[in-house]
């Protein structure tokens, strides 16, 4: 009771920047340049063109979230072995690029990836065949997975880190094999960092625009790209504000989708 | 109830906004809304040192980025906005009357740049830069020549094309194949000229603003969408890129020195903007940056081989058949909404 004061500034921080923000967001939304209410931005949201790209941006969120997963798993097991001995330089070496600006990182990628870019200099000098996917969905994923591998790995790791190596141990002595111990401890007690990583992952990956701006070439767009857009050029603003709102509808949406397979599987009561 | 929102949105704005400005008071600044890469540094170094005041430079991207920023935000004490631009500017009664008198160097401009469309009586808008749209194109790479917007639909070329992702410089080139106004305000001639785009999209490497500049210095496509002047910036860094005004027709513009209501330095700006039509100082920027200057008197004091080079100084024949974009009024919107069509459809 006495310490409630300290809580003061982040209240404050959370007025200003959060809640304000949010109502304005759907001030703008519900109502027309007029001022009027209206739901024409949420009705036009759903027209077939713009559903095509909310569901495109899902679709690609989807996919880069199950690959940092694929790839992600395994490392953060890795580290989170006892007997692992390169631990600290391993995390050091996932640390290092996030020292840096991811807008440069990703502005790299485009440079690597480029038709004379050094991904295939170096292709050409092995006299290899060129490869050509900066401008598609590809580079779009792997800009995403680069960016967002972190995110996942970090709350996967933490989660295996907490497990007692005990559990481990007895069930090695009652005859389990490898196998066995990870289906039936390993993995089950690492659900809530998968559930972590994923939405760490796919809340970024669904709502950025620079990534697809950078990589994707304006070809096509994401949800992030056209709320962007509705707000820098097309000056429509209102309607950015109901695609901004439908996107947190997404995401909450996605979100208890997964806490709730997260519950079946009981990791839930770990946290 | 509207307006609690906006005393809302105020008092949002005003307290992120001084944060940033708390520091950097008592000195004698400017703010200038520019292009990216729009002046010569050098230039900007000299007005410091001969004024004491400091130019603080903001890049913007496309014209209707800049205004959005300009509506909602001030701040800015110099812009360089492109004529329909101005326009929209004008009617919405953003800009501010210039003071001519603080201005003398305003009669070095050429008088086909003075009494515009926009700004029938030179009271907003002092002429700073003008060129046109127009195809650049690696001649090394080409089957033939290039003389027409048909070459950015030749499917010979998929997948080596770059557009431009600005409505407006988007819409040129369909519009002037379809034999139609840049400035229309037909629907099914909009529609139409969408469509084509549509057919396009799979020949299109990327839709670009500025990085396309880089891209055709690379060699990465074949040809681009492109202005006159970014166009002479990339032939002096790769001389095998040839510019060419298809014989369709185009857009020429002219973007210049405007000055907005909310501007904090006006006196400054005006130093600024007398500063800037000096002679050598407009000849000094033409030359840094390509483009080809609207200050008649630093015509003389330019390089005369560069004069001599047809992207830089466009020919009486070539201007005939280029247009100025018009506000397009309420028909913006369509314009939008097509123009999203084409970056969305597949």
């Amino acid at each position: 009771m006495r310490n409630k004061w300290i809580s003061g500034p982040y209240l404050v921080w959370m007025a200003l920047f959060i809640i304000i923000p949010l109502f304005l967001t759907g001030y703008y939304a519900f109502t027309d340049t007029d001022g009027a209410f209206t739901m024409a931005g949420f009705s036009r949201a759903f027209e077939p063109m713009y559903l095509s790209v909310l569901l495109n941006s899902i679709r690609i969120a989807a996919i880069s979230t199950a690959i940092c997963l694929l790839l992600g798993y395994p490392v953060a097991y890795i580290l989170s072995r006892p007997e692992f001995a390169g631990k600290s330089t391993l995390f050091f070496l996932f640390a290092v690029p996030m020292w840096m600006n991811y807008l440069l990182r990703t502005y790299s990628w485009m440079s690597i990836l480029e038709t004379n870019g050094i991904l295939n200099s170096l292709l050409a000098f092995l006299r290899l065949p060129k490869i050509d996917i900066l401008y598609t969905d590809s580079a779009v994923i792997l800009g995403m997975v680069y960016n967002f591998l972190p995110f996942m790995i970090l709350p996967i790791h933490t989660a295996l880190a907490k497990i007692d190596y005990s559990l481990v141990e007895s069930a090695q002595d009652l005859g389990a094999n490898p196998v066995t111990v990870f289906k039936r401890v390993v993995l089950p007690l690492s659900v809530p960092g998968v559930v972590s990583g994923i939405t760490m992952v796919f809340m970024p990956a669904v709502t950025t625009f620079i990534i697809p701006s950078l990589l994707g070439g304006g070809q096509y767009m994401l949800i992030g790209n056209l709320i962007e857009n509705q707000f820098l050029t097309a000056y429509d603003w209102n309607f950015g504000a109901a695609l901004s709102l439908i996107l947190m509808a997404v995401i909450i949406l996605s979100m208890m989708i997964v806490l709730r397979v997260d519950k079946d599987n009981e990791g839930g009561t770990l946290i | 109830m509207k307006k609690i929102f906006f005393v809302l949105l105020c008092v949002f704005v005003a307290i992120t906004s001084s944060f940033l400005s708390a520091c950097g008071k008592n000195k004698e600044e400017l703010i200038f809304y520019n292009w990216q890469d729009y002046i010569d540094p050098d230039v900007v170094d000299m007005f410091t040192e001969e004024t004491g005041i400091s130019v603080i430079i903001e890049p913007f991207d496309t014209n209707e980025s800049m205004y959005i920023k300009v509506k909602n935000t001030g701040g800015y004490d110099v812009i360089l906005p492109s004529d329909y631009m101005v326009q929209r500017m004008v009617n919405d009664g953003l800009l501010e009357k210039l003071d001519m008198s603080k201005i003398p160097n305003y009669s070095h401009i050429d008088d086909n740049f003075k009494n515009l469309y926009f700004d029938p009586a030179n009271e907003y808008f002092v002429p700073y830069m003008w060129g046109t749209v127009g195809i650049l194109y690696d001649s090394t790479r080409v089957y033939e020549p290039i003389d027409s917007w048909e070459a950015l639909w030749d499917e010979r070329y998929e997948g080596e094309i770059f557009m431009y992702n600005s409505v407006r410089d988007a819409m040129t080139a369909p519009l002037k194949m379809l034999g139609y106004s840049v400035n229309t305000l037909d629907a099914g001639e909009l529609d139409e000229a969408a469509a084509l785009l549509i057919e396009q999209k799979p020949l299109v490497k990327a839709y670009l603003g500025e990085p396309v500049k880089d891209k055709m210095i690379g060699g990465e496509g074949i040809m681009a969408v492109m202005y006159s002047g970014d166009a002479q910036f990339c032939q002096f860094e790769n001389e095998n890129l040839v510019y060419t005004i298809p014989k369709e027709g185009s857009n020429i513009f002219v973007d210049g020195l405007v000055i907005p209501k909310t501007a904090p330095n006006k006196e400054n700006a005006m130093k600024f903007i007398d500063f800037l039509c000096r002679p050598e100082i407009a000849a000094l920027n033409s030359e840094y940056l390509g483009y080809s200057t609207a200050n008649r008197s630093a015509l003389e004091l330019i390089d005369p081989e560069l004069m001599e080079n047809p992207i830089f100084w466009a020919t009486d024949e070539e201007i005939a058949r280029c247009e100025f974009f018009e506000d397009l009024g309420d028909f913006r919107d369509d314009f939008d909404r097509v123009w999203s069509e084409v970056l969305i459809g597949n």
